[in-house]
């Protein structure tokens, strides 16, 4: 039992992340574990955001040289930006392990993340013009708070509060999925995938990495997969339906759409509101109240169904 | 004899307005039973079509029941009151003798009115989460609002009328009453039905009526696949498209007595189509899975 919510504005910005924040504050018991926001705001023009992590958070308490390990991983990290011509332009660190850095560059950025991913402990968990996926141990705000995200704006975001089911409790087994290598593409789900070692076995063939043991991350590979291949996200969507097994409701956001898909046993609950300038979707109606406490419509999507919404 | 004009009552036979005296003249219970589908067997004791009327003294059966006056009306504000509260706010007015309740700003809360083994006229102004007005006995309960997954789960009399759409599992293993959802539901409504009546005013999700036991269910809209799936017993009548049928359901003849009884249900919450009942489905069991351990294995395949 996992929460997720979505949330897009129509053709405007408004403060996503305090609305995020809420709605997942609101879904805190369906999942205490872990929480993690991917909010999208205004494409900024030719530089990425680049979140990244270089140790988890129980490392921390490893040992006395856990310092110095990630001081040595974060110059390495750097060092390797400077060999694939990338521009440093700002810093920040929410927390000593976890890394946001804006990037100015033009070359291949997927050689470039793979070659940081080398580093020992690292994962880049974001990568993009618009994104910023922010996840970390913790309730909605605690991990808001840390990462200063109640003053983001931006058009849409999706967001999951974690119960730990398929895999261990830390930042690597945590949503959202960044769909690595696809820029601005992230993934957030609950429920339980049943042929996960099928469909892994069958992407890393194709080679595609996977960081964790967490079966919702066979989504975003999955997602990336199909993008690659040139499909749309609903394509995509629609064959995950028949090619994914188990059961599942999961969100997925690019630059500038939001889709959702519901597997065919529709055992995963998600609940939709939607009007003319916004849309809010989450497990449970509670969450879409805490940002619209007026009287609303809502409704259940049906088994198999998918929809797209843009931005 | 008491409970037998119960039963006739509700098969649609009402004696102070005749309606369909015809249709049920000569008949036994048993037979009536019959066509409707609805069991092999005579209920005896207490049945689960046991209906509430206000006003009536000997339903209230439990001996810790409130004597609640259903005039005396008062306001009951949930913002920011945990859900426990609220039900020990609910309790502690019917102890006072409040017999109308209304419940302000819900807002999605889970829970909310479970557990009501009292006569109460429960009015929620807004929507409400997960397992609403779950396990009650009694109790009539207007919804002006949405409910979420599992409302009136095991609900074994009374109403609850929803004035919008419902999740997923409404009327789990529901055991008497009416339950009434205007909008569409979402999947597997009435899982596990064991009696009590359920009406849709919309459409229904997946696996509508899933190991349905006793009990009917009335969907005015159109139903998802595998409906009534291994049901055992009961009635599911369907106003729309049926998308498929589940292992072991099978479509009946539509009797008068059906469109007698779905005609004063419709009526009676205001969900009459207008071109009336005549186009409705009924979909009952085959009866093909009882026994299934016992079949043969070439017999079993017959079945699935």
């Amino acid at each position: 039992m996992c929460g997720i919510a979505g949330l897009i504005h129509r053709g405007k910005s408004s403060s996503v992340g305090s609305e995020m924040t809420s709605m997942l504050t609101a879904l805190k018991h369906r999942g205490p574990d872990s929480t993690g926001f991917a909010v999208y705001g205004e494409p900024n023009s030719g530089d990425y955001v680049m979140r990244f992590k270089v140790a988890e958070q129980e490392d921390m308490a490893s040992g006395y040289d856990m310092g110095e390990k990630i001081a040595a991983r974060i110059e390495l990290v750097e060092k390797r930006l400077g060999e694939h011509k990338a521009t440093i332009k700002d810093r920040e660190s929410a927390t000593p392990y976890a890394m946001r850095y804006v990037l100015s560059h033009d070359g291949d950025t997927e050689a470039m993340a793979r070659y940081i991913e080398d580093i020992e402990g690292t994962e880049i968990l974001s990568l993009g013009n618009s994104l910023e996926l922010i996840k970390d141990l913790g309730d909605a705000n605690v991990v808001a708070d840390a990462y200063g995200l109640r003053d983001f704006t931006g058009t849409h975001g999706i967001g999951h509060t974690r119960m730990a089911t398929e895999s261990d409790v830390d930042i690597r087994s945590a949503h959202p999925y960044w769909a690595f290598p696809y820029n601005d593409v992230s993934v957030v789900h609950n429920g339980q995938i049943t042929n996960y070692w099928i469909k892994r076995r069958q992407m890393e063939k194709r080679g595609h990495r996977f960081m964790s043991s967490c079966d919702s991350e066979l989504l975003a590979v999955y997602t990336a997969d199909n993008l690659a291949n040139g499909a749309t996200l609903e394509d995509s969507l629609k064959a995950s339906i028949e090619e994914i097994d188990g059961v599942f409701t999961y969100l997925v956001a690019t630059k500038d759409e939001l889709g959702m898909a519901k597997d065919t046993m529709a055992a995963k609950p998600l609940v939709l509101y939607e009007s003319d300038d916004m849309i809010a979707m989450a497990s449970e109606e509670v969450a879409i109240r805490a940002i619209l406490p007026q009287e609303i419509d809502t409704t259940d999507p049906y088994d198999e169904e998918i929809r797209v919404w843009k931005a | 004899m008491e409970s037998m004009s119960v039963m006739a009552a509700d098969m649609g036979y009402d004696p102070r307005e005749g309606q369909t005296r015809d249709a049920v003249e000569g008949t036994t219970q048993e037979d009536r039973a019959r066509d409707l589908g609805m069991m092999s067997e005579q209920l005896k004791n207490r049945s689960m079509e046991v209906f509430f009327e206000v006003g009536e003294d000997e339903n209230v059966t439990y001996p810790w029941a409130e004597n609640v006056d259903f005039n005396k009306r008062t306001e009951l504000d949930c913002e920011g009151k945990p859900t426990t509260q609220v039900n020990k706010d609910i309790r502690a007015l019917m102890a006072e003798g409040y017999g109308t309740i209304v419940l302000k700003n819900p807002r999605g809360m889970h829970s909310v009115g479970v557990g009501i083994l009292n006569k109460l006229n429960l009015i929620i102004e807004g929507s409400i989460g997960y397992f609403g007005v779950g396990l009650i006995d009694g109790p009539n309960v207007r919804i002006n609002g949405r409910v979420g997954w599992s409302c009136g789960e095991n609900m074994m009399a009374g109403t609850v009328v929803i004035e919008k759409n419902a999740g997923s599992t409404f009327g789990a293993a529901m055991r008497g009453g009416d339950l009434v959802c205007k909008g569409s539901v979402g999947s597997r409504t009435g899982i596990d039905q064991k009696g009590g009546t359920i009406i849709v005013g919309g459409d229904t999700g997946a696996f509508s009526g899933f190991m349905m036991q006793r009990g009917r269910m009335v969907v005015c809209g159109n139903a998802g696949k595998n409906l009534g799936d291994s049901m055992y017993d009961g009635t599911i009548y369907v106003g729309g498209e049926v998308k498929d049928y589940g292992v072991d359901a099978v479509p009946a003849e539509l009797t008068d007595l059906d469109k007698a009884w779905l005609t004063r249900k419709l009526t009676q919450y205001d969900l009459m189509p207008e071109k009336g009942v005549d186009h409705f489905t009924k979909i009952v069991s085959g009866k093909q899975l009882w026994n299934y351990d016992n079949l043969e294995p070439n017999e079993k395949k017959l079945i699935l």
